[in-house]
């Protein structure tokens, strides 16, 4: 694979996706110290707001220890280089929030949908497109549940709302590099050439850096990932790594790799609740194919109602249930309780 | 036909044929007109086999003569962003407006919680909030009527092939209308509400979680009692509302899972969320219709 020369724009997901293991609980101290440790190392865009984007705040995904407002305009005055971005669920968040991130000083929005479900994002990204100077990204989630072509259908539908930018999302850390090459490849043939491509990988089956290397040789030029791996699920695509890979490669990222590593190191690892790892549960996202968001509520509810997380999670799993149903797991680790005979 | 009040359906959508099947069933209501505003529309066509008069040329083409016909009453199942020009054209020839658009310009309408109180206000244009509003808000009221609710959330999950056009360019509106209703028809001091929309096959029943949180400790019994009483309530009017698990304690927080299958008249039984939304807005436009029928209360036109 001769990557070299190939330019990319590396996203960082540790104060968002990072949110979910640390269960929305860093603290904007904590935020604007790896905030500005990014821009030092030149990372180009980070993103900040409850690990279920704008207006998450609730007692289904969690309340988090400051609010949108509040992270994003510490983070965002602080910044040199790095831009900030702000992600938003629609049938969460509205253009309310939308507006509000745009006024603490945000450069990108990413308006994420269930991978089948694009035309929930018309009035987010029309609305985002037409702000002077906004990147506006559409974010299809789970895109492991539906073939290539299908996606792409979608895909193109937040092209033509006005997404300068859309989103190939492995939600689960269920793909493997042949169905993210089969994705891309088809994405980057029917998207604008000017439509920029990025991919966010899981890693829950520990592919998070073959994933994006795949994306990269199939056309993408956005890729997400997390220093540490600090995200739902094992993390995401642990940044530190692929930064690394892509210095041996020839891949242009523009940061420090040295400095990557200090900031996984020195400043993610220490501040993990647990560390974030390809364990049991988090094998079974990616083998059931579930929303890695889900790991610590079914660890909860299998605790609290004596049951197994894993069997848990594979039943998420078979129900095909979708990014924000975090509801579901408590409702049904009852009816599994109750089946068990143990309510 | 002497006892019935003449009513128009606006919108030959999913929802408007819906509501069209289960009005047929009125002891109190007879549908006289479907508005659309596409010709070859289906839903126009399946009125106008039923004996309705039609047009496809929007409210414009009712209003000429729907004093001739006698009409008191129109349900709106269009969207949010025609709604306010809809109701001041039908209000202007003196018939109620049951909204169930997410516009919300009338008062809320949730009809266990308070039915009599909004026909009692006699307002013109009375709005029936969201079909997770309609799912949901009882729930939040059975709590909060048993001890004050500082904050309620509801999640509704609809399948995807329940979300039609409306509903999916009118997704803020959804949050916003439902989050208000929570707030001020449901009794919690704060109101949030999220809605999530799943493709898979076959199509998921609606399912609706409440999660209530009370400002001092919850008296379990009180509300589970509650709660199952409101439910018998809505059962009137939606027999499928059913208590899948809960009311379950955790400190302060009281979380309620419901399911919500439809009664299949034209929608299928797992579109619970559209079910629900055009037996309250019939309920409704049912006790309209008796306080008319009893002279109780003569709808005025108002200035165009």
């Amino acid at each position: 694979m001769d990557l070299s020369g190939r330019k990319i724009t590396l996203h960082d997901m540790c104060l968002r996706d990072g949110m979910h293991p640390m269960q929305h609980q860093i603290s904007v101290e904590q935020m604007v110290t790896v905030a500005k440790a990014m821009d030092e190392a030149g990372v180009p865009l980070i993103e900040v707001t409850h690990g279920d984007g704008l207006g998450g705040t609730s007692v289904n995904y969690g309340f988090p220890a400051a609010s949108d407002e509040e992270y994003l305009t510490a983070v965002c005055k602080e910044m040199k280089n790095t831009k900030v971005s702000a992600l938003l669920l629609p049938g969460i968040g509205t253009v309310d929030h939308l507006k509000m991130a745009v006024d603490c000083g945000i450069s990108t929005i990413r308006i994420a949908t269930h991978c089948t479900e694009a035309d929930v994002s018309e009035q987010h990204i029309g609305m985002a497109g037409q702000i002077e100077g906004l990147d506006t990204v559409g974010f299809l989630m789970m895109a492991h549940m539906i073939e290539a072509e299908e996606l792409v259908e979608q895909l193109l539908l937040m092209e033509s709302y006005g997404a300068n930018c859309v989103y190939i999302t492995d939600s689960a850390g269920y793909m493997l590099p042949d169905d993210v090459t089969a994705r891309v490849e088809l994405a980057r043939k029917e998207l604008k050439p000017e439509t920029e491509l990025g991919f966010h990988g899981h890693h829950n089956l520990a592919m998070g850096i073959a994933n994006s290397l795949a994306g990269v040789a199939a056309g993408a030029n956005r890729i997400d990932g997390s220093m540490a791996g600090l995200g739902a699920g094992a993390g995401n695509t642990p940044l530190e790594v692929f930064i690394a890979v892509c210095d041996r490669m020839g891949i242009e990222t523009g940061v420090d790799t040295f400095k990557a590593m200090d900031i996984a190191e020195d400043l993610i690892v220490p501040m993990m609740d647990h560390i974030v790892r390809v364990d049991r549960d988090a094998l079974t996202l990616g083998y059931a194919g579930v929303y890695s968001s889900f790991l610590l509520f079914a660890k909860r509810s299998a605790e609290k109602y004596n049951l197994s997380s894993r069997d848990i999670l594979v039943e998420l799993g078979r129900r095909r249930t979708v990014g924000g149903q975090e509801d579901m797991i408590e409702d049904l680790a009852l009816d599994m309780a109750k089946a068990a005979g143990t309510l | 036909m002497g006892n019935k009040v003449k009513a128009a359906i606006i919108g030959p959508g999913n929802i408007g044929t819906d509501l069209l099947m289960k009005a047929m069933r009125s002891d109190v209501i007879e549908p006289v007109w479907m508005v659309g505003v596409d010709p070859d529309s289906p839903g126009l066509a399946r009125a106008e086999d039923l004996g309705l008069k039609t047009t496809a040329d929007g409210v414009d083409g009712m209003v000429p003569s729907m004093r001739e016909d006698g009409v008191q009453i129109c349900f709106d199942a269009t969207s949010a962003y025609v709604h306010a020009e809809n109701s001041r054209k039908v209000n202007a020839q003196g018939a109620v407006m049951i909204d169930l658009t997410p516009a919300a310009i009338g008062p809320y309408c949730v009809p266990p919680v308070n039915l009599d109180e909004a026909v009692a206000a006699r307002a013109m244009n009375v709005n029936m909030v969201t079909c997770g509003g309609q799912a949901t808000i009882p729930m939040v009221y059975a709590v909060s009527r048993v001890q004050p609710v500082s904050y309620g959330e509801i999640v509704a999950t609809v399948s995807s092939k329940s979300a039609g056009p409306g509903t999916r360019k009118n997704i803020d509106e959804f949050t916003r209308t439902t989050a208000d209703g929570i707030a001020s028809v449901g009794g919690a001091d704060e109101g949030k509400a999220i809605i999530i929309i799943n493709p898979a096959e076959p199509p998921l029943m609606m399912r609706d979680t409440i999660h209530c949180l009370t400002k001092d400790e919850p008296d379990q019994a009180a509300i589970t009692q509650s709660v199952q009483e409101m439910i018998r309530e809505v059962q009137k009017y939606v027999p499928g509302y059913t208590l899948k698990n809960g009311p379950v304690f955790d400190g302060n927080r009281v979380s309620i899972y419901m399911e919500v299958e439809g009664l299949g008249d034209f929608l299928p039984r797992y579109a619970g969320n559209l079910d629900i939304m055009t037996a309250a807005g019939l309920r409704t436009a049912e006790m309209y219709a008796q306080q008319i029928l009893s002279g109780e209360f003569v709808p005025v036109a108002s200035a165009a």
